[in-house]
């Protein structure tokens, strides 16, 4: 690659409170990505979370600093990306929302200026950056769910299947039902677990009949929830971050058929974790 | 309201009961589908849907700001073509105006087209109670009433019922109010629908008044709108004397070129058919033909309530198509009857608790019964945001509990917006996200969750915290240590 599609721009990584904490290995795989096609990425520290739980509960009062924390600290960036289709969805379409309802027009205009520079992982790479293939290798048998914020409130259509299309090794098949929602929504997993479960059973169901080994999509809390699902059944299927598939090169599997660990490795959990000798030392 | 649904428990426990119900799950499933299929294909052959959204959205948006003129040009209109006008605050008043009208002329039953506004206000109840006969003629209808049970959906309203229910319910009552299925009856649907043909008949024959609610009311004309499939609501509109129709103030539409939009986007929204196989129309009374005792009840029951409320009000736009109880995944698996009314799915949970406050335990719940998944905002075709219409109301469940004794939830949402709202505190929080993640090592996932969170961890295994957050990964590797 002589000059690289990314170079020159500078784009702030939004991690979400939950990836930061819970799955950092997603936020990095978007920075592995996005330095490999010539981006500088950065990560503002003074960043928390979009408010999203509390909007989405009810709390549009609690949420109302959190939409003002994110306009002020994100402002001066020429681009904004996320790993997460649902926080991308609630900075698009709820900030606003959130602020003029509690009365505050002028940071609602803020809040829509500033949204206009937001971009899901798929959206930046597809739309800003004009790529599909990053440059990935992903030799495994993978199938995709499209989450709903991602589908029907930021209308991204087929981009991260573009870019898997374009993953080297990987055998992509179609998810059954795939545009079903898992059942996840937040507190909705909690407020209403019986019918959460009973959705994401379905959804666990369709994706055991792809055969795949990975399932793959652009959002972790709705991956927790199948995931978890799949785990509890022992279905042996992993669920994997759509930005650490793409992160995935040549090397990674090269290094694992040396050391007879294909398959452990890359997974959806950190490979940091210190060992159990390290924690009781 | 409803006499029927009085009491509902919260939507989650009824979900829960719902859920076990393994035959409905099965029912909900294929019916569903069917017509979310049929939907799908004749809505993607309309190169020029999202205009008719459009223009039935903006078409309901310019009736509901102007309500009052269009009500009183529409009163005008039936005035004038004969038929008497009748206006009910609510559903007792509604109930008592046509109890009494159905007195007067001294019939002891009535046959009823299918109509959502009469089983709103819980007419056939409060005619009961006066001694009338409610006899629904509507097929699914029939199979709700006769099987003492509750409407499920808002078209079908029987979907939870598959054919060997709906024979048993046939041979076991028909015979008790009527005319009895043939013996040897089987499940075939032709059959079926026979035996509902022969029984219907006598009744429709018989009966002096009908009762029908419209899905439109023309202002400038003063005509009513029934848009049906059966037909049976074709022969309760024209063989009786007296007619009365309990409407929705919502369902006015200014002009008759207005139906070009909306019998357009019913059907195809609703049976997933290009066009319904009966529309009937009829402007007060024509002398010689038809029923000659004509009369319009104009029903509020909440809906000014809504209509106060800039942004619910769009909820008033609903034509009761049901498209999206049929793409809603929620509904699809627990049914009808734990949304505690006769509107229930995405519209229910939308429209109930502005229609009748948010006081009750059902209709608190209703604005949560929502993974907010937004197929039911998709296929609505009349653009109501059914997604941002849930978050709404459930910041007004919120807002209405603020001030009392918080409850655990406030309590954490609280504390979790004071901690976001200050990195440095947040970075605090996630540090013991650590300490636990490295007390648990190599395992990738937890069991079994205490307490509340216990309601993740009975079905799902939770993810256990990594030893080290992204915002501590970064400050390490790209040097920023802050
Ligand atoms: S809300 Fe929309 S989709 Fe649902 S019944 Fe009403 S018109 Fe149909």
């Amino acid at each position: 690659m002589t000059s690289l599609p990314g170079q020159g721009m500078r784009v702030a990584l939004f991690a979400t409170c939950f990836n930061d904490t819970m799955w950092p290995e997603t936020p990095k795989a978007v920075v592995t990505v996005l330095e490999r096609l010539g981006v500088t990425v950065e990560f503002p520290l003074d960043q928390t979370c979009c408010g999203q739980m509390f909007t989405n509960t009810g709390y549009a009062r609690e949420a109302l600093p959190l939409v003002e924390r994110f306009a002020d600290v994100f402002d001066g960036y020429d681009a904004v990306v996320a790993p997460s289709g649902s926080c991308v969805g609630s900075v698009r379409h709820q900030h606003a929302t959130v602020a003029r309802g509690c009365g505050q027009p002028a940071l609602a205009d803020q809040a829509t200026t500033t949204a206009r520079k937001v971009y899901e992982f798929s959206e930046l790479l597809v739309d800003v950056l004009g790529v599909t293939d990053v440059g990935a290798t992903f030799p495994h048998r993978v199938t995709y769910h499209p989450t709903c914020h991602s589908l029907r409130m930021l209308r991204v259509a087929d981009k991260p299947l573009q870019l898997l299309r374009e993953v080297r090794g990987i055998d992509l098949v179609d998810l059954p039902e795939a545009e079903e929602c898992c059942g996840f929504g937040g507190t909705f997993a909690m407020k209403n677990a019986d019918t959460s479960v009973a959705m994401g059973a379905d959804k666990a169901q369709h994706v055991r009949e792809t055969h795949a080994e990975v399932l793959v999509a652009g959002d972790n809390s709705c991956l927790a929830h199948i995931g978890g699902l799949l785990t509890r059944q022992r279905s042996g299927i992993r669920v994997m971050h759509l930005a650490e598939v793409l992160a995935s090169t040549e090397r990674d599997f090269a290094a694992e058929n040396e050391l007879g660990t294909a398959g452990d490795n890359p997974t959806n959990q950190p490979t940091d974790r210190p060992t159990e000798e390290e924690v009781t030392a | 309201m409803s006499g029927t649904f009085i009491g509902m428990p919260k939507f989650q426990t009824a979900a829960k009961e719902a859920l076990g119900n393994s035959q409905q799950r099965r029912n909900l499933q294929h019916a569903t589908g069917t017509i979310r299929r049929k939907r799908a294909g004749v809505v993607d052959e309309l190169d020029n849907w999202d205009e008719l959204r459009q223009a039935g959205a903006a078409i309901k948006d310019n009736v509901l700001s102007h309500l009052d003129t269009y009500l009183v040009q529409l009163e005008e209109s039936l005035t004038q073509a004969g038929a008497t006008v009748h206006w009910a605050a609510d559903a007792e008043e509604a109930n008592r105006i046509v109890t009494s009208l159905v007195r007067a002329t001294g019939a002891e039953e009535v046959v009823k087209v299918k109509s959502m506004a009469t089983q709103e206000i819980g007419l056939n109840e409060a005619l009961e109670v006066a001694g009338i006969n409610a006899w629904e003629t509507d097929l699914a209808e029939l199979i709700v009433q006769l099987g003492h049970d509750k409407p499920s959906h808002i078209l079908v309203p029987a979907i939870h019922r598959n054919r060997a229910e709906i024979r048993e319910i046939f041979l076991r009552e028909m015979g008790q109010v009527g005319t009895p299925p043939p013996t040897g009856l089987t499940s075939n649907p032709r059959e079926l629908a026979e035996a509902a043909r022969v029984h219907l008949r006598e009744k429709f024959l018989r009966a002096k008044v009908a009762i029908s609610g419209a899905n439109f009311a023309i202002a400038e004309t003063g005509t009513l709108v029934v848009v049906e499939s059966e037909g049976n609501g074709r022969m309760c509109l024209t063989l009786p004397e007296t007619l009365i129709s309990v409407v929705g103030i919502e369902k006015v539409l200014p002009t008759l070129e207005d139906l070009e939009v909306f019998m357009q986007l019913l059907p195809r929204s609703s049976t997933g058919e290009r066009m319904n196989p009966y529309t009937s129309t009829w402007t007060g009374i024509t002398p010689g033909d038809g029923p000659q005792d004509v009369h319009v009840v104009l029903l509020d029951n909440g809906r000014t309530d809504a209509l106060a409320d800039q942004v619910g009000r769009q909820a008033l736009r609903c034509i009761r198509c049901s498209a999206c109880l049929n793409v809603c995944p929620v509904y699809q698996r627990v049914g009808g009857h734990a949304y505690g009314s006769v509107y229930p799915g995405p519209i229910g949970a939308i429209l109930n608790p502005q229609l009748r406050g948010t006081t009750s335990d059902v209709d608190q719940s209703l604005p949560y019964a929502s993974s907010l998944c937004g197929a039911c905002g998709d296929v609505c075709p009349v653009n109501i945001e059914i997604p941002e219409l849930l978050v709404h109301l459930r910041t007004r469940v919120v807002d209405e509990h603020r001030g009392g004794i918080p409850s655990g939830e406030q309590i954490a949402m609280k504390g979790a917006a004071w901690m976001f709202s200050d990195h440095r505190r947040w970075e605090k929080a996630q540090k013991g996200a650590e300490l636990s993640g490295r007390a648990l090592g190599k395992k990738d996932t937890i069991g079994r969750l205490p307490g509340p969170l216990s309601a993740w961890s009975d079905a799902r295994d939770a993810p256990t915290p990594p030893a080290e957050s992204f915002r501590s990964w970064w400050k390490r590797e790209k040097g920023d240590p802050r």
